[in-house]
C-alpha cells in the first residue's frame, strides 16, 4: 500500500488528513454549488449579489418549472434519450461481433483491422465533419435522429470493439475448442458460448456508450438543427441565448441537463469505472 | 515424436486438398462476424478521412461546384492570422493540459487511503468527469463571471480587483483550459486510483526495508509500477486538448475577437459560417496530421506490446 496508510501515522497527520478531506471536496465542487445554489434563486436576489446566503425567496419550484414550462426541454430529453439507447445496443452488439472475430480467430489483416478501430477512435471529429454531413444530407437524413443515431454507432463501435476485443481475448481458448469439437457451428459458440460470458462487460460498456453520446454537443451541432430533434447539450446552449442574463434558469436547466448521465454513474459506478480504466493496469 | 510426425504428415495431405466447401467457409467466418462493424466504421470514419483531406485541395461552399486549387488553401492558412492565433492555442492546451496528469496522481495518492467515507469521496471526485462539457462551461462562466462570479469574490477577499477572465484576450484560453482541467484531472485521478490499487505490495514492502519512503519511493518504485495508467493518462489528455471544441463553443465562441479560438472550433466556423468547406478541409487536416503523430505512437506501443 502507497502511500502510507494513514492508521500507522502520528495523532497529528491522522487529524490533519480528516479535516483535509472534506476540505478539498468542498474546495473541488464549489464552482457546481455555485450553480445549485443559483438555480433555486430570484432574478432579483443574484442582482443583489447575494451569492452564498440563503435565497431571499426559494424559487426552486418557479425556476424549474419555467424550464420545462416555458422551453423544449422535455423535448430534447427525450430526444437525447432516442438517440442515446439505440446507438448503446447497436453499437456494442456490433462490437461484440467484431471483437469475438478479432480475439478468437487468426486470420491475415488481423493485426491490421484491429489497429484501424482504434486509431480511428482517436481523429478528431473536425477531420470527418464535412464528408460525414455531406453523406447524410445525401441519405436524406440531415436533421433527423437518424443522422446521430448511425453516426454515433459507427463511431462508437470503434471504440466498442477494443474494448470487447480485449475482454474476449482472456476468455479460455479450451472453451470454443471443446465445443467445435461437439460440432457446434461458429455462429452456435458465438450466442451460446461469448455472449453469456461478455455479459459483464456489456454493462460497463452500455453505461460508457450512454454518457459519451448523451454529452455529445459537436454532432448535435453538424448533423441536426429543429428543436423536434436537438439533443439537450445542443437545446441548452440555444437556450443560453434566450435566456440571456437569466442565471437562475440557466442554472436549473443545466442542472437537469447534466443529471441523467450523473445518476447514472452514480447507479452504476462500479461497472463505470471498471469500463473507463481498462488498460490502466496492463499494456 | 511419431505423433508430431503423424500430425504434420496429416495436416501436409490436408493442406494438398482442395479446399472443400466446408473449410471455405471456415476462413470466411472470421471476415463474416467483422463485416457489419466494419462497414459501418469505413463508411462513417475512415472514408470520410481521405474524402476531407480530398476536399482540401478544392475551393467549395458546400453546395455548388468544387474548383481545383491545389493547395490554394493551405497557402492562404499562412498568411491567415486566426490560422496561427487558433495553432498556438492548441500548443498551450496541450502544454497545459497535460497538468492533469500530475495532478491526478497527486489526487490519486492524496485519495489512496482506507477511512470511513472515502469511496464516497472518491465518487464525489470524479463525477464530474460524466457531465456534459457543456455544462461544465456554462459552471465556469458562472464561476469566472465579472459581477457575481465566485473567483471575483475570492479575489476581492485579497483586495484584487474584478479581472474579466473570459474578455481579456491574454487570459481567455488559460481560463477556459483550467475549466477543461476539472473533468480531465477526474479522469486521470481514476486511473491512477486504479493503478496504486494494483501495485505490487512485495515490491513495497522490499524497498520499504531498504529504506526507500516517501519521494524516493514515489520516484524510484512507484511511478515505474505506475507507468501503464501514466500512458493512458497521457493518451487520453492529449486527445482531449486536441479534441476541445464543446468548452471553447460554448464558454466564448473563439472570441473575443477570435483570441481562445482553437483549430477545431475555427474549423467549424469557417466551414459552417462561411460556407468554407475547402478551407475548412484544410484546416481539419492540418489537426488530423498533428493527431496522427500521437495516433502513431500509440498504435506502435500497443501493437509492440501486443507481439511482445
Amino acid at each position: 500500500m502507497f502511500p502510507t496508510p494513514i492508521q500507522q501515522t502520528s495523532k497529528f497527520t491522522q487529524i490533519s488528513y480528516r479535516v483535509a478531506l472534506p476540505a478539498t471536496i468542498i474546495l473541488w465542487l464549489l464552482p457546481l454549488a455555485a450553480v445549485l445554489m443559483t438555480s433555486v434563486r430570484s432574478i432579483a436576489d443574484i442582482n443583489a449579489g447575494n451569492y452564498w446566503g440563503l435565497p431571499e425567496e426559494w424559487m426552486l419550484v418557479e425556476n424549474y418549472t419555467a424550464v420545462f414550462a416555458n422551453t423544449n426541454m422535455a423535448r430534447y430529453l427525450l430526444n437525447s434519450v432516442i438517440i442515446t439507447v439505440p446507438v448503446m445496443i447497436a453499437s456494442v452488439a456490433l462490437a461484440t461481433l467484431a471483437g469475438f472475430s478479432l480475439a478468437k480467430y487468426r486470420f491475415r489483416g488481423r493485426i491490421a483491422l484491429f489497429a484501424t478501430f482504434i486509431g480511428g477512435n482517436f481523429v478528431p471529429f473536425q477531420i470527418l465533419m464535412i464528408p460525414v454531413r455531406d453523406l447524410t444530407i445525401q441519405l436524406g437524413l440531415y436533421d433527423s435522429v437518424w443522422a446521430l443515431i448511425i453516426f454515433h454507432t459507427a463511431f462508437q463501435t470503434g471504440f466498442c470493439t477494443l474494448f470487447m476485443r480485449n475482454f474476449i481475448i482472456d476468455l479460455p481458448d479450451e472453451l470454443l475448442e471443446s465445443c467445435r469439437l461437439e460440432g457446434a457451428s461458429e455462429w452456435k459458440i458465438f450466442t451460446r458460448i461469448i455472449v453469456p460470458l461478455v455479459r459483464p462487460a456489456l454493462a460497463a460498456l452500455a453505461v460508457l456508450i450512454f454518457t459519451f453520446v448523451w454529452n455529445d454537443y459537436f454532432w448535435a451541432l453538424v448533423l441536426v438543427q429543429s428543436d423536434e430533434v436537438r439533443p439537450v447539450t445542443a437545446g441548452i446552449s440555444a437556450l443560453r441565448g434566450q435566456w440571456l442574463a437569466s442565471w437562475q434558469l440557466i442554472s436549473a436547466g443545466s442542472i437537469v441537463a447534466a443529471l441523467p448521465p450523473v445518476i447514472l454513474f452514480f447507479a452504476m459506478q462500479k461497472h463505470f469505472i471498471a469500463g473507463l480504466t481498462l488498460g490502466a493496469t496492463k499494456g | 515424436m511419431t505423433t508430431q510426425l503423424k500430425t504434420n504428415a496429416l495436416s501436409a495431405v490436408a493442406k494438398a486438398q482442395r479446399p472443400t466447401a466446408a473449410s471455405r467457409w471456415h476462413t470466411l467466418t472470421p471476415y463474416l462476424f467483422l463485416l457489419p462493424a466494419l462497414a459501418l466504421f469505413a463508411v462513417y470514419v475512415i472514408a470520410p478521412i481521405f474524402q476531407s483531406i480530398w476536399i482540401s485541395f478544392f475551393e467549395w461552399d458546400g453546395i455548388g461546384d468544387k474548383t481545383f486549387i491545389g493547395l490554394g488553401n493551405y497557402a492562404e492558412l499562412l498568411e491567415d492570422p486566426q490560422f496561427w492565433t487558433s495553432l498556438w492555442n492548441n500548443v498551450l492546451w496541450l502544454v497545459f493540459f497535460m497538468l492533469a496528469v500530475p495532478i491526478g496522481l497527486g489526487v490519486a495518492l492524496f485519495l489512496n487511503q482506507q477511512v470511513l467515507g472515502i469511496r464516497a469521496v472518491k465518487s464525489l471526485f470524479f463525477f464530474p468527469f460524466v457531465i456534459s462539457q457543456v455544462i461544465v462551461g456554462v459552471v465556469f462562466s458562472w464561476f469566472y463571471d465579472p459581477s457575481y462570479g465566485l473567483l471575483q469574490r475570492f479575489l476581492g477577499f485579497f483586495g484584487v480587483d474584478p479581472i474579466p477572465i473570459l474578455a481579456s484576450e491574454t487570459l481567455v484560453t488559460y481560463g477556459i483550459i483550467a475549466a477543461g482541467l476539472w473533468p480531465q484531472i477526474a479522469y486521470t485521478m481514476i486511473l491512477y486510483l486504479t493503478g496504486l490499487n494494483n501495485l505490487n505490495p512485495d515490491q513495497i514492502e522490499a524497498a520499504r526495508m531498504d529504506g526507500a519512503h516517501g519521494w524516493t519511493m514515489l520516484w524510484k518504485v512507484i511511478i515505474p509500477q505506475l507507468r501503464p495508467a501514466t500512458f493512458i493518462a497521457m493518451v487520453v489528455t492529449v486527445i482531449g486538448a486536441l479534441r476541445s471544441f464543446d468548452l471553447v463553443a460554448t464558454m466564448t465562441s473563439g472570441g473575443p475577437w477570435g483570441s481562445s479560438s482553437v483549430l477545431a472550433f475555427f474549423m467549424y466556423e469557417q466551414a459552417i459560417f462561411s460556407y468554407r468547406m475547402g478551407y475548412g478541409a484544410a484546416i481539419a487536416t492540418v489537426l488530423f496530421l498533428i493527431m496522427l503523430v500521437y495516433i502513431g505512437f500509440f498504435l506502435w506501443r500497443m501493437l509492440r506490446a501486443e507481439r511482445g
